[in-house]
């Protein structure tokens, strides 16, 4: 299983033919044309029963159809609030390896659970072939009707194409390879003890976030096209070879010693836990095993990290407009309407900042603004739009949503799609915080002068690579004490927080010989340093 | 294609593993939390779950992350009345206000992480304190005995438990009772047949002799169709748990409050009480607890005097034990209450006192009690240790004595009093 798992993280770059050998559905241009209104109404009870879900998911589906939305196939589960808090404690996955941490991520929902502090999330949906997609039985009649057309559909069609799930993620395989995990752990845990596996889990969490590729790895190339590309290199240096610098006799000193110990690696490596798993000196077979699971799971969810703001409000867009069409169809009662469109509301609630519960752009908001926004831009064009979007204004909304949704990730998507109607709607402002000045800045607002500049600073607001620091391994001493030197490369002169040495030792205990952490600030010097050496943890 | 899978009945629980692993990680807290909650609590309510707090940052899991400093651009919603290059005061503090809204989850001062140790967990760090082996550890832990026995009879249970001859009985009175008007009826058409039959011959007979006839055959269908036996029929013994029907045991706690027991020592003689405790809400129902403190006088008080309060003064450790007789006799005669006496003392005593509590004890005390256990939780032996060692000697008394200076040495105490227990079984 973990075969073709592997294959698509590291294969060549994604076909169109792959994955099962499936294109993508052509987007429609315009929605299907309604079959036929209903003789009446889908009843609108506050309690669901097993037939008025199938019912409701039927006609979710069929308007879903209408749309276009190309889904894997669905599959609904009930479970309970206990349930859901499992799922939760799990990372949202129905299997995962144990680990204390989820021990305590339990603990805590459930605490504040039970204070009613904290509504659980009312669906959690898994990037699975088929698409599994939880329901609480606590949930009214009409809110599973909207959880069915947010995770059913929406995040279903999402995952099925965006491109960084495409590229990332195996649907099809991702539950037998936690299966796989959970087992291969817990023999571990037989074999070596508790502890052992412990300590090894907490140091590979510790750098899970860099343990992802950002990028596909070459293929591996076959030994003819290795003989080639010799045989090319060869002729290359044939050609450059210069007969009079071939008498000069052959420097001795810096350039010998430098010959002798070629750098290691050759070029920075980024990905902390691939090069861990891959070149620690000490770690045990199984160790390294336990390290890949970690990664692999990095990975699998590296495109989620990535995609909140499309994803979420992809699914947003998408539930609150297969609601309301069903409505206008005349299926839905108004009772429901008022129900799911109250917490509808909620969700895309945008707090302003200074209100108490701000806590920075709420994901489910933008998302949803924009794609409406891109919607109205595409329907009803103003001169403003026409202007900063000439090339989706008055084009089929359905087409260029689909576009949207396939071809981007958070990052760039603001930065093609954030109109300057949003910004104005949600009274964006940029402050600018440089510790070199005594106060704050406010850079940009929401006006013609600051439309630019503004998307431009909300679009790096969400480059996973400048919010979280730029670590990566700059070399090892082979010829010494084999200690691994990382490096930091400070992105606007900002520093590591106070944590790095706790993080530090979990490196040196991976790879058990000394670390050393490195902070390059922009003047290219070396700012901060911290050492671990693993004998003295 | 569509399919909507129930999940509510399956996979309860799935994260117990974690949690285990989450208690195992915080043993130590959880242990402190436990000790301290032992001191706090009343012997009575030991038994029970227990909030543990842990420090924030010791189940903080570290990664890497940006720290203060540096230039960083934000952008936030709600501008009110901001232009460009306004300039604001930074805010105090990470949370407040508008400035740095990507406030870090590792923010200091936070409360502690709670959460709430289950009534089993607890007393499994309880007794893992106090070196149970695991035999005495479910035993101690399991919910009182209970006894299946009959109470009558029921009309449903397993097959095993079927009552044939009541079952049978009642299917006879059923049907009895079901064909009982037919049958009537039948008697009497065959007494008209038999009438007809003696009347002379004519058309007008035969036929009202053919209809007769099939009046009775059908009498006949209907009572063959009631059942020989049917459901209903069917009578089980009836079985029901009840406790094991138990008597009332009173325990004395003894225990020298002199000078010299300090509060490390007082906690140990209150886990030494505890276990005692425990091992007899698993026989009795209704237990009561007497708490005796003495220096150079003895009294009864509560339970928060009897481990709070400290006094000074000399130790006269017979003054106890009469005390505990005459509250013996005065409220618990031998007849109707089982008695347990726990003593815990630093061995100092009045010198020509020990041979009096020797005395007391032979031939007062040990005759009316179920078992007396005396622990002491000093090393050095002192008149009042050489004094009942020689009443321990024979085995046949109830008496056990043991000296204590850690938790995890007060079991062996207790040794005997299991291993009866499980001779009587």
């Amino acid at each position: 299983m973990s075969d073709t798992f592997d294959r698509r993280n590291h294969g060549r770059a994604a076909s169109l033919d792959e994955y099962g050998g499936r294109r993508p559905h052509a987007p429609l241009r315009a929605p299907l044309p309604l079959t036929g209104r209903p003789a009446q109404k889908l009843p609108g009870p506050s309690d669901w029963t097993f037939e008025l879900l199938d019912q409701y998911h039927t006609v979710i589906r069929s308007t879903a159809q209408r749309f276009g939305l190309d889904t894997y196939p669905n599959q609904l589960e009930i479970i309970s609030a206990e349930q859901m808090m499992d799922a939760y404690a799990s990372v949202g996955m129905p299997v995962n390896y144990r680990h204390w941490s989820y021990g305590k991520e339990f603990i805590s929902t459930e605490k504040n659970y039970k204070r009613g502090a904290m509504g659980l999330a009312y669906e959690i949906v898994i990037n699975s072939n088929p698409c599994i997609s939880y329901l609480m039985e606590e949930n009214t009649m009409a809110m599973q009707a909207l959880v069915i057309a947010h995770a059913a559909y929406g995040h279903n069609s999402f995952f099925k194409g965006n491109y960084l799930f495409r590229m990332w993620t195996d649907a099809s395989s991702i539950i037998d390879y936690l299966v796989y995990a959970k087992n291969y752990v817990a023999a571990c845990e037989e074999r070596h003890g508790l502890d052992a596996v412990e300590l090894l889990l907490d140091s590979c969490h510790a750098l899970m976030n860099y343990g992802v590729d950002r990028y596909r790895r070459p293929g591996k190339l076959s030994l003819t096209q290795e003989l080639e590309r010799a045989k090319d290199r060869e002729a290359y240096a044939q050609q450059q070879v210069n007969e009079i610098w071939r008498t000069l006799p052959p420097k001795s000193g810096r350039d010998a010693s430098e010959r002798e110990a070629p750098r290691f690696p050759a070029e920075p490596q980024e990905n902390l836990l691939y090069f861990v798993e891959k070149n620690a000196p000490l770690l045990e077979p199984w160790q390294r095993e336990i390290v890949r699971i970690v990664r692999k799971v990095a990975q699998y969810f590296y495109p989620q990290r990535q995609t909140q703001v499309m994803n979420e409000g992809w699914a947003t867009f998408w539930h609150h407009h297969l609601l309301n069409t069903m409505y206008d169809d005349g299926h839905l009662e108004d009772g429901i309407m008022i129900e799911w469109l109250k917490s509808h509301t909620n969700v895309v609630f945008q707090p302003p900042v200074g209100h108490p519960a701000y806590s920075g752009m709420n994901p489910y908001a933008l998302g949803f603004a924009m794609y409406s926004d891109i919607k109205r831009v595409c329907e009803a064009p103003t001169d403003e739009d026409r202007d900063w979007f000439p090339d989706i204004a008055g084009r089929d909304w359905l087409e260029t949503l689909d576009h949207a949704m396939r071809n981007f990730k958070d990052e760039s998507f603001i930065g093609q799609f954030l109109s300057p109607r949003v910004m104005r709607n949600f009274r964006l402002f940029a402050i600018d915080d440089d510790d070199t000045e005594p106060t704050l800045e406010v850079s940009a607002i929401h006006d013609e002068a600051g439309y630019r500049a503004l998307r431009e600073a909300m679009s790096r607001q969400y480059d996973l690579g400048s919010r979280e620091p730029n670590i990566q391994v700059w070399g090892v001493n082979l010829r010494g004490d084999r200690s691994l030197m990382l490096r930091h490369t400070q992105h606007n002169d900002r520093p590591l927080r106070d944590n790095a040495y706790e993080v530090l030792k979990h490196v040196a205990r991976l790879w058990g010989f000394p670390v050393h952490l490195e902070s390059v600030g922009s003047s290219g010097r070396v700012s901060q340093r911290w050492t671990v050496d693993p004998g003295t943890v | 294609m569509q399919q909507i899978i129930d999940r509510r009945l399956a996979g309860r629980n799935k994260s117990i593993g974690n949690r285990e692993r989450f208690l195992r990680r915080h043993k130590e807290q959880i242990r402190e939390a436990v000790k301290r909650a032992v001191e706090g609590r009343g012997i009575r309510d030991i038994a029970q779950g227990e909030d543990i707090h842990i420090p924030r940052r010791d189940i903080s899991e570290p990664v890497f992350g940006h720290g203060e400093g540096g230039r960083r651009e934000m952008v936030h919603p709600g501008n009110k009345d901001f232009v460009r290059g306004d300039r604001i005061e930074r805010p105090k503090g990470g949370g407040g206000g508008g400035g740095s809204g990507d406030a870090s989850d590792s923010g200091e001062g936070e409360d502690d992480f709670v959460f709430h140790l289950s009534k089993e967990e607890f007393m499994q760090v309880f007794f893992d304190d106090l070196a149970l082996p695991n035999l005495i550890r479910t035993t101690l832990a399991e919910t009182p005995e209970f006894k299946t026995h009959r109470a009558g009879f029921s009309s449903d249970g397993t097959p095993n438990n079927l009552h044939v001859v009541r079952s049978m009985r009642g299917a006879i009175g059923r049907r009895i009772a079901l064909g009982s008007e037919s049958r009537r009826e039948l008697h009497r058409l065959e007494d008209l047949l038999e009438t007809l039959r003696a009347q002379p011959d004519s058309p007008a007979r035969a036929r009202e002799i053919e209809l007769i006839e099939a009046d009775i055959e059908a009498l006949r269908v209907r009572i063959g169709r009631i059942p020989f036996l049917d459901p209903i029929d069917l009578r089980y013994r009836s079985r029901v748990r009840t406790p094991v029907p138990t008597a009332k045991a009173v325990m004395f706690c003894v225990m020298d409050v002199s000078g010299s027991m300090d509060e490390a020592r007082k906690d140990l003689a209150k886990r030494f009480f505890i276990l005692l405790y425990l091992f007899l809400t698993r026989h009795y129902e209704k237990i009561d607890i007497v708490f005796i403190r003495h220096h150079t006088q003895a009294q009864e008080v509560s339970e928060h005097d009897f481990f709070h309060a400290t006094e000074t003064g000399g130790t006269v450790v017979s003054s106890a034990l009469v005390l505990m007789e005459e509250i013996i006799r005065a409220r618990y005669p031998r007849g109707e209450w089982n008695i347990y006496g726990a003593q815990a003392s630093d061995g100092d005593n009045w010198h020509d006192d020990s041979p009096r509590c020797r005395e007391l004890l032979e031939h007062d005390i040990l005759p009316l009690c179920r078992y007396f256990a005396y622990i002491q939780v000093v090393e050095q032996e002192q008149n009042l240790w050489h004094e009942y060692a020689a009443l321990a000697e024979d085995e046949s008394r109830v008496f056990a004595m043991r000296k204590a200076t850690d938790v995890s040495q007060i079991y062996p105490v207790f040794r005997d009093l299991f291993r009866k227990e499980g001779v009587a079984k």
